[in-house]
């Protein structure tokens, strides 16, 4: 009896959670669908089945050169990541292993400076970019998104950093374990984790990060943002080829994020959810 | 001794981020104060001169300031109504037994990851184009007129789109918080001739209050600068019916050449994301002491 009722219970269950999701997933799984069908096709009415042409890709990747924004996307994203992890372990880490009273009062400064709008700014740092020359160059867009996703990165870092017992590193100290050894043999292995998981959050920020992105790059460094963005004119608006560049743009870090939902939560949330 | 060292080598680790951020802080908000206060135009460069208030008047008397200002509250608040109240809907959802939760998971989730030119001029072209829009073919099929989404309700068209992207966030945070709840104490619930919904009212959503918490601080720093969204489908228009006080400042600065106006209203900006600011810091702060 009560079996009978969990059994449809869990039918109910799953013929709603699939509608929801569908309809939720709609729009993306529209635009791949869309990207495989021709132009004509493509404006031709609701249909879900497409001719299967990669026509659209191709022109996408000889008519508006689609390697050089994709290319920039990946040096900016993976290039501030690193920057930043490179300069937030170091903080995460002591912070985590010889706290002081003034660690929380600094962790909680690093976070309010990620909630100063970007546009308030937006003056200022175009005027300095355009007169050092960093204007729509890689190096500046790297520096620009290393400093917004800093604070994250530091905080990220530092909730994983936090749940190392500390006595391992005593215990490793007893031992006769050198500074170097204790970071080398002990302490990394146990961090791994935690700043992969950093990394790649923070590499899903950096790629859809749309302001400065936009903003600071006109051709040379425009990553897939901008690109995208310029489909948004009149001329460039041709469904099926915005849709393969679209699939193109979202792919990599669509799967990048399926593997990091449990790490998406304790970071964005700043380890206030877990 | 080796206390000491240990201290003097935690400081200096802690340096170049500290460093780091206090420049970003200080320099570009200095600056922005700065020209705030300046008869500056980039049209004009050569002459610049002291403002006093002027920009903050300017501005303030500007008919689309206070638009701007009451756009920027509805996506707020918009969005914010239906990511917290669809969220906890989908993961309650999510959270009864069922085939393929994996699956389901992975395709709720993914709008969070879609880039937002992408989401925008997929929704504008796809979903919502009164010609070929997929709610246009909807729409006829069912023998209605198509609506003209962006221009008949511009803000709307916005709000939906970007609900859409942060629907996923709050789904996925209230269903860890979900997750987290004592299934004993939920069963002592169910025994005691508890319902569903007084199951949710006086247990559930008590349970979920942090974390909802959470979602709605967290998603207002973001949703107070939306601005992709709006530039790639009506441009802040018709006139300044979904322009919000981002791009409104984006206008006065790259396309008014106006430094000192623009100047001025990112300082307004700047207060208002303090003021929510100084409550998300309230929450995060009382889950650091724990």
């Amino acid at each position: 009896m009560a079996r009978a009722v969990s059994t449809r219970h869990k039918v109910v269950a799953t013929t709603a959670a699939w509608i929801v999701a569908l309809i939720i997933f709609f729009p993306i799984l529209y635009t791949i669908i869309t990207s495989l069908k021709t132009e004509p096709e493509a404006i031709k009415g609701f249909n879900l089945i497409p001719s299967f042409t990669l026509e659209s890709y191709v022109t996408v990747h000889t008519q508006r050169d689609y390697f050089k924004p994709f290319m920039n996307s990946v040096v900016i994203s993976v290039g501030s990541t690193l920057l930043a992890l490179l300069v937030a372990i170091p903080a995460a880490w002591s912070m985590a292993f010889s706290p002081t009273r003034r660690t929380k009062d600094i962790l909680m400064w690093m976070l309010s400076t990620k909630m100063m709008p970007a546009v308030a700014v937006l003056v200022p740092i175009y005027l300095i970019f355009r007169d050092t020359g960093l204007l729509d160059t890689r190096f500046g867009l790297t520096i620009m998104l290393t400093l917004i996703n800093l604070p994250i990165v530091v905080w990220m870092l530092y909730t994983y950093f936090r749940e190392i017992p500390g006595e391992i590193l005593e215990a490793a100290r007893m031992d006769g374990a050198g500074l170097l050894q204790e970071i080398v043999h002990v302490l990394t292995p146990m961090a791994v984790p935690g700043i992969a998981s950093t990394l790649l959050l923070n590499i899903i920020l950096a790629w859809n990060e749309s302001f400065w992105t936009i903003r600071l790059t006109t051709t040379n460094a425009a990553p897939l943002t901008a690109f995208i963005a310029s489909f948004s004119s009149p001329q460039g608006l041709f469904w099926a080829k915005l849709s393969a560049a679209s699939t193109l743009a979202i792919a990599p870090i669509l799967i990048m994020g399926w593997f990091s939902q449990k790490q998406l939560v304790r970071g964005l949330t700043f380890g206030a959810v877990k | 001794m080796a206390t000491e060292n240990t201290r003097g080598l935690a400081r200096l680790m802690l340096t170049p981020s500290v460093g780091l951020l206090l420049i970003w802080m200080i320099v570009p908000l200095a600056m922005t104060l700065w020209f705030s206060f300046q008869n500056y135009n980039l049209l004009n460069p050569a002459n610049v001169s002291w403002a006093g208030l002027f920009n903050y008047q300017y501005f303030y008397t500007d008919p689309a300031f206070f638009q701007s200002i009451w756009n920027t509250l509805l996506i707020v608040g918009g969005v914010l109504l239906i990511t917290v109240v669809g969220g906890i809907a989908i993961a309650l959802l999510l959270d009864q037994p069922m085939w393929g939760q994996g699956i389901v998971r992975i395709m709720i989730i993914s709008p969070f990851f879609v880039m937002p030119p992408v989401a925008a001029l997929v929704w504008k072209n796809m979903i919502m184009h009164p010609g070929y829009g997929v709610l246009a073919d909807i729409n006829r099929a069912l023998g209605f007129q198509p609506i003209d989404w962006f221009a008949q309700f511009p803000l709307l068209s916005i709000i939906i789109i970007v609900a859409w992207q942060w629907l996923p966030f709050a789904t996925l945070i209230l269903l860890t918080a979900l997750q987290s709840l004592d299934g004993e104490q939920k069963e002592a619930a169910e025994m005691d001739g508890a319902g569903f919904v007084s199951r949710f009212i006086y247990l559930t959503l008590p349970h979920l209050s942090r974390a909802i918490t959470v979602v709605i601080l967290i998603q207002t720093i973001f949703l107070l600068g939306v601005y992709a969204e709006i530039l790639v489908t009506t441009n802040g228009g018709p006139g300044y019916a979904s322009t919000n006080l981002a791009f409104l400042i984006y206008r006065t600065a790259l396309l008014g050449y106006d430094v000192g106006g623009a100047s001025a209203g990112g300082i307004i900006a700047v207060i208002l994301a303090n003021i929510v600011a100084i409550f998300l810091m309230r929450a995060v702060g009382k889950n650091l002491d724990k």
